[in-house]
Order: C-alpha cells, then structure tokens, then sequence
C-alpha cells in the first residue's frame, strides 16, 4: 500500500525525530540545570540541618559530576528506564504511564468532541456563507475562542456537578473503578477542552472550505448539476482537509500536555500537573522524563499528520 | 408504557423506597477529606512536608509521645515514663501486644532503631535538631527504653510527639516512603498518584478502635475546585481550607459547619538584620509602626487570622499580647526613620514567595511602606528560589512568610538564621527556657522572651496564620487547631 517514495520519505522523518530527540535531551538536561533552586533543601524544609541536606543530596546522587549525570540519564532512557522521582522515589516511567492514562483518553476524547462539532458547523456554515446563520455562528464561535478554559470549567462544575448532581466535580477514580465511573469524570474536562478547540476548528474549516468553494473544480461540479450539499460533502471538503488537520495536529499536542489549569480546576491527575508539580519541586528528573516523553509525542504526531497529508491529498504522494 | 408494566415499576419503586427507609440505622463509617497540597511520599522521617503528617500522623504512624488537639503532649506508644532527678534520663514503659500493619511484633528494639536512625549521622530526617539532646538510647527489656540526655531538656517529651519522632519498624522503615507501616489505628491502601491516598481500619490494633473503617484523602488544589467540591458533596471536610473568600458562604449554608481554629505559623515580614538600613534598630523599629496588622489580615485573609505582636501563638498559656506595643502609627515610622537619618525614606526589595497570603499580604504591605516613604520592589519567587535565595543564601532585604514549626521561637536565638539577628540576652533567655521544665517558671521565661522580641523588632511580627476548617455538618471530632501537621482521625465519626 505504501509507495517507494513514501517509505523513503518515512525514513528520513524517522531519522530526523531522533535527532531531534538527542537534541531535545541535551537542551532540556541542560537547561534544568541551571534553574536555581536545590530539590534535596526543598524536601527538607526550614527546620534541617546541613548534613541531613548533604545526606539526602548524596541519596538522590546529586553529587556527580553534571557529564555523567547527563550520560547515565541519556543511557538508561535508551532501554526504558526513566529513572527515579526524587520526591516520590519511585520509577518516573510509572508515574509516566499512570499520568497518561489520563491525559490520553481526555486528550482523544476532547479531540473527538471538538472535530464531531467543528466540521459539522463549518460545513453548515460554510454553505451559507454570509447570510445571517453564518454570522450567528461565526459570532459564537468568538465568543467561544475567547472564553477562557477554566471560567468555562467552573461554569459546567457548577452547573452539572454542583446543582444537578450529575457528575462528580473533579476527581478521577482510575479506570480500575470501572470504565463508566472514569468516563463520567473526564466527561465535563473533555467538554471544557473541546469547546474552545471546536470553535477554533469550526472557523478554519469554515474558511478553507469557502477558498476550496472558489476553485474552477467546484465550478465544473456545479455545472454538471451536482447539489450543493454533494459538492461540499464530496469534493470541497477532502480538499479543505489539510488545513484542518494542521490545526488538528496542533490541538493533538496542546490537549496531551497543555491542560494543566483544566486538571487544577477538575483536580485531575494529569500529565500536565505532573510536570508542573515536578517543577514546583525541583524534581528534574521527573521534568525530563515528561518532556522527552512530551517531545517524542510531539514528533510522531506530526509524522501521522504528515502520512494523513498525502492521505488526503495524493498529489502530495512525493514529498520535497 | 403498559398499564402493567407501568404497575410493576410503582411497586418497584415504592420497594425501593421501604427498603430504604427500613434501612437508615446504620451510621455511615467513611470520610472523604481534602488537602491542597499532595505530599511528596508518605514517610514523615524523611521529610518536612506537612502534607505527608498531614494523611499519617496518628493515623498510620505513632510515636512513644503524641501531641493532642490543643498541642498537648501525651502518652502513646509509651504508657508512661520516669524521669530521673537531674531531668536528663527518661525511661519509657511500652504498651506491649503491639503489632506494625505489616504483622511484625513491635516492642524496645523498634524504638532504640527508630531514634538511632534519625539522628544518625547519615539520617535525612528535617527535624535532627528534635533528637539534638539524645546521649544514648538502651533497651532495658523488650518493654522498657532508657534514653539518657546528654542535658536536660525541658521539650524532651513534646519532641518525642513531633512527626518527624515515629517508631518506624526495622523491617519496614526502608520503604515507608513508598508504603507506610505504622502500628496505628489505620493502615494504608493505596496511592493514587495526583489523586488521593486511601486508608482503612486495622483490625488488630491495639488501642481504642476508631468509628471510621475507611478514609480517602483527595488533593485538590485550586481554591474554587475545593469550594465546588464540598458543594457537590464529594469530599465530607475539607480540614484547612484554602479560599478564606468563600468562607461566608459556608457559614451560611447548614449543610456545613465552619471552624476558624489557629495553627502554629507565625506570619512575619522577615528582614534582613545584617543588611543596611535594616541593621539599624531605628529602621526596624519605624517598620513595625509603618504596618498596619489589622489591614493585612482583612484585605490578605479576608479578615481571617490573629494579629500578632511578638513570635508566639495566642493559643499557647504562656502567651502574652504584645500586639499594642507597636501600634500602627505611620507618624511615628516617619519620624523614627528621620531620626535614623533615613529623612526621605529608602527603596528596597521584599521577595514574596507563592503562597497567598505572602502574595495579596505583600502588595498591601508595600503600599504601607510607600506611605512612609519607604519604596519596598516587589520580587515574585518560587519556593525552590525563595529557600535558596532567602533561606539560604541570605540573599534579600524584607519577605513574607510563615513560620509553621511548632515551638520555634529560638530560630532567633541561632548565628546562621536567614534573620541575621543577634541579641546574646535572648539567646541566654532560650537556653533557660530549653533546660526548664514546664511550669509557671517556664512560662514566665517564654513572656520574657516574647517580649526581648517585640522590643527589639528583629522581624515585623503579623498574623497567626488561621486553619479554616469546613465539613459536613454531621461529621464530629476533627482538630479545630493545628498543633501540628495532623488530620487525626482516631476520634472522627458520623452523627446518627
């Protein structure tokens, strides 16, 4: 099914995400060091004494030289091994792997929400270009890009959590509680991400499929008396895909590790409050972890996004 | 809908409801609680987060001495204790048929191992400084501890209650970090990182059994998520409550019931005595009459909190109010300043950290220093930056922060304090106090020492810092204060 040159292609962008990710280690290990602030005088607090901050210093191996920290780091995450927090003293890989299994079905289910609205509403208001219902929701979805996330949150935890009793207002039980019981807590998160992501959506497809509506293709779709929802449907809208998958991409990213004042205001043990957290408290290995793990996401989101790309659009079977 | 089908869901449900009327009595026997803050791991020997002491103080974890409700120090894994006539040998009897969650037997050996190990050489204990006065710790018999002093000290016992004091197991005290094995009253379940930590009943301990078989604690950090949490019922208390704003509206609705109890933080405008002008009693002094308390605490806490004038909690007997000693007169701070030759005022830094009350406190704080002529810039820094900065590296001129230890009135008596304050007649009235033992003598010693500070002024002395607690209106027997970090539930229950 793949050609030649799309497997080549595949290679080179494969190659090139590692190098990125070198990359990234040596900027991310670096930069962490020289944030001030010493995570072993942190833990100990106000009341400790220099020797029990050597101690523990010496415990969390602090004491060697930067380079081989660097290196024994580097090296351990090639075979899976992430390290240990300092703070929770237990592998970051499980602390990793526990976080996204939230983060990751919020993220899918926040996306799914907010492409089910968005291109519906593009198309709807695509087709009536102008006219009063487009306006209407060109203005709503303003009002929903600006909108802040979590004044939207507090609004759905007030009104759904708090007077109807119908979901918890945050919490997440773990997926051990049952599917259902974690599903009904990422229920109002996912709404509030998506909301805003949809609006944005609904408007780049909007406005890709108005460009692709003034192509001579969709003329010569009109002349041979095609209905206007047969054209949108069949050939403006895969045309007027690649900008919405950018976006898509984008949101992808932004969903995964973005949604650290969501998971406050649901107190949802997310991704995103992992790493701030980890931060507040110096425990760098930690921010290392998640942010090559972060990266790594990154990088393989933007390769699916590149294979949708010629997906949906042949012509672009042979990349520059 | 058939009229049959429509009967059988009537008769359903009206089984339904008998059902559940037949079935109130029993009491419910679970809690849900909440804290903003998640501790780092749950081993209160290896650490100085009040969050970790927070879920296991009295709960998982016990020492020979517990501190109770109105910081009191009394008997716990110790029955009772003889002291020897020169005060410096203390010999603990046990309570014996004591078992640690994970089945090993506890008895002497547990206790010379625990004590050993926090004030070993090697040991990351936060609060060494509790075990500082320990000579030598024997075991007499498997129910019985000799510790020998190397001088006497009259805190001995209520050091022994701290946290930071439990008996860890020796089979056990490696991972406690990760999985916490106490011989208290409950015994851990499991940690839900991010999200909350569980705990249940042990069915073999040996002390009075608590009403409560399970209790959750959730951590929930934003302020507004804590109101709306309470609100959709799905936390029972929230013991220390972060939006003092929202308070009012607790307090008006009888599904809660609100307690504004004390804690142990003292809440100073810290300053740095070896800086200038702040090596200048004159310039410290004019500071203290520059602030008004009272405005803080309402525009800060919302009017949550108790003034303070000297370093020392109101609720403690020994308390003396110092709070019209430095009275809010701006007239005054001018002139004192004029008089230290600081005519047109001075500019200088105060580094706020993030906690809200250093945060809102600060902006007001600066404000009333402008108005004196003094121009305070503010520097906004994180916790790790403000330890390391201010804490450590002494790196600053004015801060805010709280001071939560209990019983830390001599951190102004230590040379390599962040204050840089040095007062050798304060330092004589500390080491008096720590070889007394309590009693009115003590007492009277601690009100000189109040005093010695408020005259002074090494720090602008502001608030008791309040515990706003808020729970279900049924629930009964959590702390009001906050003698230490503890959520201590042995007590707690549900109302019929």
């Amino acid at each position: 099914m793949l050609s030649p040159s799309i497997l080549s292609h595949l290679l080179t962008r494969l190659a090139t995400s590692l190098l990125t990710l070198v990359f990234a280690s040596l900027v991310v290990f670096s930069t962490l060091e020289i944030l001030p602030g010493d995570p072993a005088r942190l833990m100990l607090g106000l009341g400790a004494s220099e020797d029990a901050i050597a101690a523990l210093r010496g415990q969390m191996g602090l004491n060697q030289p930067i380079i081989l920290r660097y290196l024994t780091w580097a090296g351990h995450m090639l075979t899976g091994d992430f390290g240990r927090s300092y703070t929770y003293a237990v592998p970051v890989r499980d602390l990793i792997a526990e976080r996204l299994a939230v983060s990751l079905p919020l993220a899918l289910m926040a996306l799914t929400l907010s492409m089910a609205i968005a291109i519906p509403v593009g198309l709807f208001a695509a087709a009536r270009r102008g006219r009063a219902p487009d306006s209407a929701i060109m203005g709503v979805t303003q009002l929903g890009v600006a909108i802040p996330n979590f004044w939207f949150a507090l609004l759905l935890v007030y009104v759904f959590a708090v007077t109807l009793r119908l979901v918890p207002a945050g919490g997440f039980p773990g997926w051990s509680a049952g599917i259902f019981p974690a599903f009904k807590s990422l229920l109002l998160p996912a709404i509030a991400l998506a909301l805003p992501q949809a609006a944005i959506l609904a408007r780049v497809t909007r406005s890709a499929l108005i460009e692709t509506l003034s192509q001579d293709y969709i003329r010569t779709a009109r002349a041979k008396g095609l209905t206007q929802t047969a054209i949108l449907r069949r050939h403006a809208l895969p045309n007027a895909m690649i900008p919405v998958l950018t976006i898509l991409g984008l949101q992808f990213s932004f969903l995964l590790a973005g949604t650290v004042i969501i998971e406050n205001v649901f107190y949802l043990p997310g991704l995103g409050r992992l790493i701030f957290q980890a931060i507040t408290q110096r425990d760098l290995i930690v921010v290392e972890g998640v942010i090559m793990v972060l990266v790594a996401a990154v990088l393989l989101v933007n390769l699916i996004v590149d294979l949708a790309y010629a997906f949906v659009d042949p012509r672009l079977d042979i990349p520059r | 809908m058939t009229f049959a089908t429509a009967r059988r869901y009537a008769f359903l449900a009206l089984a339904a409801l008998f059902l559940g009327a037949a079935n109130p009595a029993t009491a419910r026997s679970d809690l849900t609680l909440a804290m903003v803050l998640e501790p780092p791991h749950l081993d209160p020997t290896a650490g100085a987060a009040g969050a970790i002491d927070e879920i296991v103080y009295a709960n998982i974890f016990e020492g020979l001495t517990r501190i109770g409700a109105n910081g009191e120090a009394q008997p716990a894994l110790a029955k009772n204790w003889d002291i020897s006539p020169d005060r410096k040998t203390y010999t603990f009897h046990l309570h014996q048929g004591v078992k640690f969650h994970d089945g090993a037997a506890f008895d002497a050996n547990d206790v010379k191992f625990s004590l050993d190990r926090a004030r070993a050489p090697d040991s990351t204990n936060a609060q060494k400084g509790l075990f500082e006065a320990i000579d030598q710790v024997e075991v007499i018999d498997p129910a019985t501890v000799k510790v020998t002093l190397k001088h006497p000290s009259g805190d001995f016992l209520y050091s022994l209650g701290w946290g930071d004091a439990v008996i860890v197991g020796r089979t056990s005290a490696a991972t406690n970090k990760e999985k916490p094995i106490g011989t208290g009253p409950f015994k851990f379940q499991n940690w839900a990182k991010g999200s909350q930590v569980a705990l249940a009943r042990s069915s073999d301990y040996w002390g009075a059994k608590p009403a409560l078989d399970k209790a959750t604690f959730r951590f929930i950090p934003d302020p507004a998520a804590a109101s709306a949490a309470l609100l959709a019922g799905d936390i029972q208390a929230f013991p220390s409550f972060p939006a003092p704003e929202s308070v009012p509206q607790f307090q008006a609705d009888p599904r809660f019931k609100v307690e504004i109890g004390t804690t142990e933080g003292e809440t100073i405008l810290s300053e740095n005595n070896a800086r200038p002008p702040f090596d200048n009693p004159k310039v410290r002094e004019a500071i203290a009459h520059a602030i008004d308390r009272k405005a803080v605490i309402d525009g800060a806490m919302f009017g949550f909190g108790t003034q303070i004038g000297s370093f020392f909690p109101p609720h403690h007997p020994a308390y003396v109010d110092l709070t019209g000693e430095r009275k809010y007169d701006p007239e005054l701070a001018k002139k004192l300043l004029a008089e230290a030759g600081y005519l047109d005022g001075f500019k200088t830094t105060l580094k706020l950290p993030p906690p809200v009350y250093a945060r809102r406190g600060g902006e007001i704080i600066a404000a009333q220093l402008r108005s004196v002529g003094i121009e305070a810039q503010i520097i906004l820094v994180e916790w790790a930056q403000w330890l390391e900065q201010v804490f450590k590296s002494r790196d600053y001129d004015l801060t805010i922060i709280s001071h939560t230890e209990p019983n830390d009135l001599n951190i102004f008596a230590r040379d390599d304090y962040y204050f840089n304050y040095r007062n050798p007649a304060f330092k004589t009235l500390i080491a008096e106090i720590s070889a007394t033992p309590d009693g009115e003598k003590r007492n009277a010693l601690y009100g000189e020492a109040q005093k010695t500070l408020s005259a002074g002024a090494p720090v602008a002395f502001l608030m008791q810092f309040p515990k706003i607690g808020i729970w279900d209106a049924k629930l009964e027997g959590l702390w009001k204060n906050y003698p230490i970090p503890a959520n201590d539930l042995t007590a707690v229950k549900w109302a019929e």
